[in-house]
């Protein structure tokens, strides 16, 4: 648990259970950042740098292949970016802006994230089109559907793992109807990367969206791998560096940080993660009237969390539970912007009410079973409190 | 790390400090076992419903006990509580004169999106007190009563009452029975809790409802 001081200057635990929407930097990784903002604070430039330079240029290099080796690609294949929102627009843009010529269809899930299903739609005001797939009450994408959806596709973009409910796609499927019909295939793995085996071989697809603030790596930083071969066009003008699909100045320490954070997330930490996850679960379904969102098993994203609580509404609960120092995210309208229900619930046929209650925990390599046992008992108690206030609890209690 | 004391999860919802308060502690909050007179408004599907007991002095329609429940967000929570502090005392006369900027205003105001809650709230004693004077016989069960009622029941994706999202397309009273067009159609999620939500507006009143959907 960490220590934060609130503005009455009293330090108390707070249990930050929201690490699907960003985590705390590693300090290893802070380490390492301060040396290449103070020290080492050169850019790559040309062939002939001076030392200043080749530090920075050796510094992205290594960081370029440490990243490349998680993903099993070659290091020529991954260009760096400054986050999965980036990674996915130069995908879709510049997919869709060198092989418009091979058709005019884009096909992507209902439960992508925003980034994705944004510029999807974008898209289609430009002339393109948009083919949705549908997903199972688990969030599957079915990849027969594909099959049908083919002709005239250009690019089929589909996630590894949903940042709402963790259900991981089983994107080599995919890949495999793609690869072998021509069409280019993405895949939005910001989620799972670090904490999920990825292979961009076995998955065989051509784009692959990965981004370091939600494994411990500092904000800003991501990467995209493009298949040997594959032409993008650049979303973005400038100079040449990152192949000219990502110009301008380098985020170095950004960078190096991002790798180092990679090679701190390990195996045993995704495990970890997964056991706590599961108890995590069972013990928010010994509330009654809860439900889980998402599959169960490996299936699921390691460090993903996500249940709906019948007649309570979710900003409330979110509300409550940040008064008590835990933070948990909701996909509920009220606290959305736009006063706009979970889309990824609604998708995977939950009603309305599923998608205000859906209470999403995620959990980070820190995590500790004391985090989760307060987290439970927290969640138990908000959810009783809030049902002893609600006419849709006691309509139900009086129907029993 | 973020801090998460009162004031500043206040600032970070925007919500005012006394939203918060009432939030935490609604005043009010439950039920009352006889109650002269409920009103349920709002949806689930829409996430702000709220259910109001009132009790009424009967010489000098009074209101002497008011209680609520709740499901919705802390703003939803909030101006019902202050709605209920601010009208329990007073006759129906002197309460219909707040109104639901009174409410949001006596709070330290609330975020734009959240106004609606307000409304809601405001639109709760209002529903009741039709219900109320219905049940006395002191306004006649017509169109222009049902009308009213019916501002309390939302189109649960927007938000808005069910007239002004044009759902409701007609109204007929005969006697008793009421029958309503609405544009939804039969067996939809819409349908459905357009259904539950107009049944329960109504409840109380023994009305004979006929709701009438598109095939």
């Amino acid at each position: 648990m960490s220590k934060w001081i609130d503005p009455d200057g009293q330090a108390r635990g707070l249990v930050y259970l929201d690490n699907a929407e960003t985590t705390r930097l590693d300090p290893a990784v802070l380490d390492l950042i301060e040396g290449f903002m103070l020290d080492k604070y050169g850019v790559p430039a040309g062939e002939f740098g001076y030392g200043l330079e080749e530090e920075a240029g050796n510094a992205i290099e290594q960081a370029r292949e440490t990243i490349a080796r998680r993903i099993n690609a070659s290091p020529e294949e991954v260009i760096f970016t400054s986050g999965g929102t980036e990674s996915n627009n130069i995908a879709i843009l510049g997919a869709a802006r060198s092989s418009y010529y091979k058709g005019k269809r884009i096909v992507t899930s209902r439960i992508e994230h925003k980034s994705i299903l944004r510029i999807v739609d974008k898209l289609t005001r430009q002339g393109f089109e948009k083919t949705l797939l549908d997903v199972d009450r688990e969030g599957f994408v079915n990849p027969a559907d594909l099959e049908t959806s083919l002709g005239g596709t250009l690019l089929v973009s589909v996630q590894h793992a949903n940042q709402e409910i963790g259900t991981m796609q089983d994107v080599a499927a995919i890949g495999e109807i793609t690869r072998d019909s021509g069409v280019l295939s993405h895949c939005d793995a910001v989620q799972s990367f670090a904490k999920e085996k990825i292979d961009v071989q076995a998955m065989k697809v051509d784009l692959l969206s990965v981004s370091s603030h939600l494994i411990h790596g500092p904000k800003g930083v991501g990467a995209l791998y493009v298949r040997d071969g594959v032409k993008l066009e650049p979303v973005l003008e400038g100079d040449d560096r990152e192949k000219g699909l990502r110009p301008g100045t380098p985020n170095v320490g950004g960078i190096v940080g991002f790798a180092k954070a990679a090679e701190l997330m390990t195996d045993a930490d995704s495990a970890r993660m997964r056991q706590l996850r599961d108890e995590l679960i069972e013990s928010l379904l010994t509330i009654s009237d809860s439900r889980l969102n998402g599959p169960r098993g490996d299936d699921r994203l390691c460090n993903n969390v996500n249940v709906s609580f019948r007649y309570v509404e979710g900003e409330a609960i979110l509300m409550h539970l940040d008064l008590k120092g835990l933070v948990v995210n909701t996909g509920s309208a009220c606290y959305s912007q736009k006063l706009e229900p979970s889309h990824v619930i609604r998708a995977i046929g939950g009603s309305l009410e599923d998608s205000h209650s859906s209470t999403r925990l995620s959990l980070s390599k820190w995590t500790s079973k004391q985090d989760l046992a307060y987290a439970a008992e927290t969640i138990k108690e908000v959810v009783e409190t809030l049902r002893a206030q609600s006419p849709l609890a006691r309509k139900v209690s009086q129907r029993r | 790390m973020t801090a998460t004391s009162e004031s500043s999860l206040a600032k970070r919802y925007g919500y005012s400090e006394k939203v918060m308060d009432h939030f935490k502690n609604p005043r009010n909050i439950g039920i009352i076992e006889d109650a002269d007179v409920t009103s349920k408004v709002g949806s689930v599907a829409c996430g702000d419903l709220i259910k109001l007991y009132l009790k009424f002095d009967p010489n000098s329609d009074q209101i002497k006990d008011i209680k609520f429940e709740s499901y919705g967000c802390a703003a939803n929570i909030a101006t019902s509580s202050m709605m209920t502090e601010m009208v329990k005392g007073k006759t129906i006369d002197d309460a219909r004169k707040v109104t639901f900027k009174d409410i949001s205003e006596t709070l330290g105001g609330l975020p734009r999106i959240k106004l609606h809650c307000a409304v809601l709230s405001r639109q709760g004693l209002e529903t009741a007190f039709l219900k109320y004077e219905a049940k006395k016989g002191r306004v006649k069960i017509d169109e222009s009563f049902v009308n009213r009622i019916l501002r309390g029941v939302l189109e649960p994706v927007q938000g808005v009452d069910i007239i002004s999202a044009k759902i409701l397309e007609n109204t007929k009273v005969d006697g008793r029975k009421i029958s309503l067009g609405l544009n939804a159609k039969a067996g939809s999620e819409l349908a459905n809790s357009l259904a539950e939500d107009i049944g329960d507006a109504f409840e109380g009143l023994d009305l004979d409802l006929d709701l009438k959907f598109k095939d």
